[in-house]
């Protein structure tokens, strides 16, 4: 299953700050990465002010391997509870990464039908728009 | 150590009509259910001293001062979201306990079903807290745009943790909207839904059918506190808040933290059962009716495992067939329809029916109650409630 973004209604953009633009820009460079804390090593998604753990503000951003498992997802079916933008259906995934952190992403080239919690899968890099790239997941075989 | 718990009693309840569109603004409605609500107290405007209302609300406190003429307001506050209710009773609890007010105000109402709404949706307001930014620039993006599709994925978590069929949350909003079809004063009066319907029911974000969510209307609900001295001389049979309090964790979001380890579960819950217990000084055995967020048909058992109704994975199983957490069960669930039968004000008509069931005046009463429980916002930050006669 791929996306089919419906032409005329803006793709909603994420609103970017000092905290997080350093997530959202790897992405034009085919990059994922993640924030982790200088002093004690924690990893995090999403980005945020200050360590959890020790409450160190000088994070680095380490690239991740783009490798996870499926630990939830949904399928939107029906027009009217979905995002107008994005044609239905399309599948929203929680996915845990190697490195330790959950992300909320999409899945493509998989039917609904076929997901199972735990499914290996590997981050792939979608341009949507000119100004707008998304980390989305497709199968990883193993 | 002062305690709020049991210095102050709901005097007064006022509920408007459910509609698909009431062609009234929000303030109004907010005033006309206030009025009703004084008027069920035997006070007025001038008796009032406090107003507690909720973050997304409209009405904001000095719209309403002014169009009740109300000369004595001077303590107000707000909680959040939708978990917001039980918090906004103890806000008023401990502002009377405090000695900070007499007469406390709390109010709410939503145009959801006409749109009419003064503040604009989440999604379109350029006001969004820092909060609320991070659920959308982390979710919108990639189509999640609506907390349904949150609750979708706990409730598919859920299901694959502890091995739970499709359509098993059929029975309860059976019971809902059983006890909803009974209720002269809500949406869906006389409207009782076969397991058929709820099985032919559109799947709207997997693994939720439309009839597990609850439908966006207009309402509004009001209610006046005062201290217990004062109830005492009043028209009702003071309804006194035994046990109160909110709870925000560590990746806790609107409707579903999908960011903590196990996400089939509520964390909130469990703190605000733990607390609202413990100050109440009793226990799930001793509660006669519990007013649960039936946003989403399965918040309903994962909030009776975390309050220690049923173990935890044995919530379903629990409501299987319905008899449990119907008027005669162990334990009778949303007793006038909650959101899923009676109507969606954002749980505020769910405090509304455990006072009604206190004071013995339910359309579905239980015999002798006299303990009940509500619990606002499951799923996120939550509240909780235990109100005894």
């Amino acid at each position: 299953m791929k996306m089919t973004y419906v032409q005329g209604i803006p793709i909603l953009r994420p609103y970017i700050d000092f905290d997080n633009e350093e997530f959202w820009k790897a992405h034009q460079e085919g990059k994922l990465v993640f924030q982790q804390c200088k002093n004690c090593g924690l990893t995090v998604h999403r980005p945020r002010p200050m360590c959890p753990r020790c409450l160190d503000t000088e994070p680095n951003w380490v690239e991740s391997t783009g490798l996870g498992k499926i630990y939830s997802w949904t399928t939107f079916r029906y027009d009217r509870a979905a995002y107008p933008g994005i044609q239905v259906p399309y599948i929203v995934v929680l996915v845990d990464m190697v490195e330790g952190v959950r992300m909320l992403s999409n899945l493509e080239g998989v039917e609904p039908e076929d997901i199972e919690v735990g499914m290996p899968v590997e981050v792939f890099f979608d341009r949507v728009d000119d100004d707008l790239v998304l980390p989305k997941f497709k199968r990883r075989e193993t | 150590m002062t305690s709020f718990k049991n210095r102050a009693a709901v005097v007064g309840i006022g509920l408007s009509p459910f509609t698909e569109n009431c062609g009234k603004t929000e303030l109004r409605t907010t005033c006309e259910t206030i009025k009703t609500a004084l008027e069920d107290a035997g006070l007025t405007p001038r008796d009032v001293d406090g107003m507690i209302k909720q973050t997304d609300d409209a009405s904001d406190e000095h719209a309403v001062t002014s169009a009740m003429g109300m000369p004595n307001l001077t303590y107000y506050g707000e909680t959040r979201w939708n978990g917001a209710p039980c918090g906004m009773m103890m806000r008023a609890a401990i502002g009377i306990a405090a000695g900070s007010c007499h007469t406390v105000v709390i109010c709410r109402a939503v145009n959801g079903g006409s749109k009419l709404r003064t503040v604009p949706s989440m999604r379109t307001s350029g006001q969004m807290s820092t909060s609320d930014l991070l659920h959308w620039t982390f979710h919108a993006p990639f189509g999640l745009s609506v907390e349904t599709g949150s609750v979708a994925m706990m409730t598919r978590k859920y299901m694959a943790q502890y091995g739970i069929d499709k359509d098993a949350f059929g029975d309860i909003v059976n019971v809902c909207r059983e006890n909803g079809a009974r209720n002269p004063d809500g949406f869906f009066y006389q409207k009782e839904m076969t397991l058929d319907e709820y099985q032919k029911s559109d799947m709207l974000i997997d693994p939720l059918r439309k009839l597990d969510c609850r439908q966006e209307m207009d309402g509004a609900a009001a209610f006046i506190v005062t201290s217990l001295e004062r109830a005492r001389d009043l028209k009702q049979t003071p309804i006194a808040i035994l046990g109160a309090a909110q709870a925000t964790l560590p990746d806790t979001e609107s409707m579903a933290g999908l960011y903590r380890k196990d996400i089939a579960g509520m964390p909130e819950v469990a703190a605000v059962g733990k607390r609202i217990f413990e100050m109440a000084g009793v226990t799930p055995a001793d509660i006669d009716t519990a007013q649960l967020d039936d946003s989403y048909s399965p918040l309903v058992p994962i909030q009776l495992e975390e309050l220690g109704f049923c173990q935890k994975g044995e919530g379903v199983p629990f409501c299987s067939g319905g008899d449990q957490i119907r008027l005669n069960g162990k334990i009778p669930v949303n007793t006038a329809g909650g959101s899923l039968g009676e109507g969606h004000i954002h749980n505020m008509n769910h405090i509304i029916e455990a006072v009604r069931q206190l004071r013995g005046t339910s359309i579905n009463q239980v015999k002798d109650a006299s303990l009940g429980l509500v619990v606002s916002g499951a799923g996120g930050p939550a509240s909780g409630l235990i109100l005894g006669r």
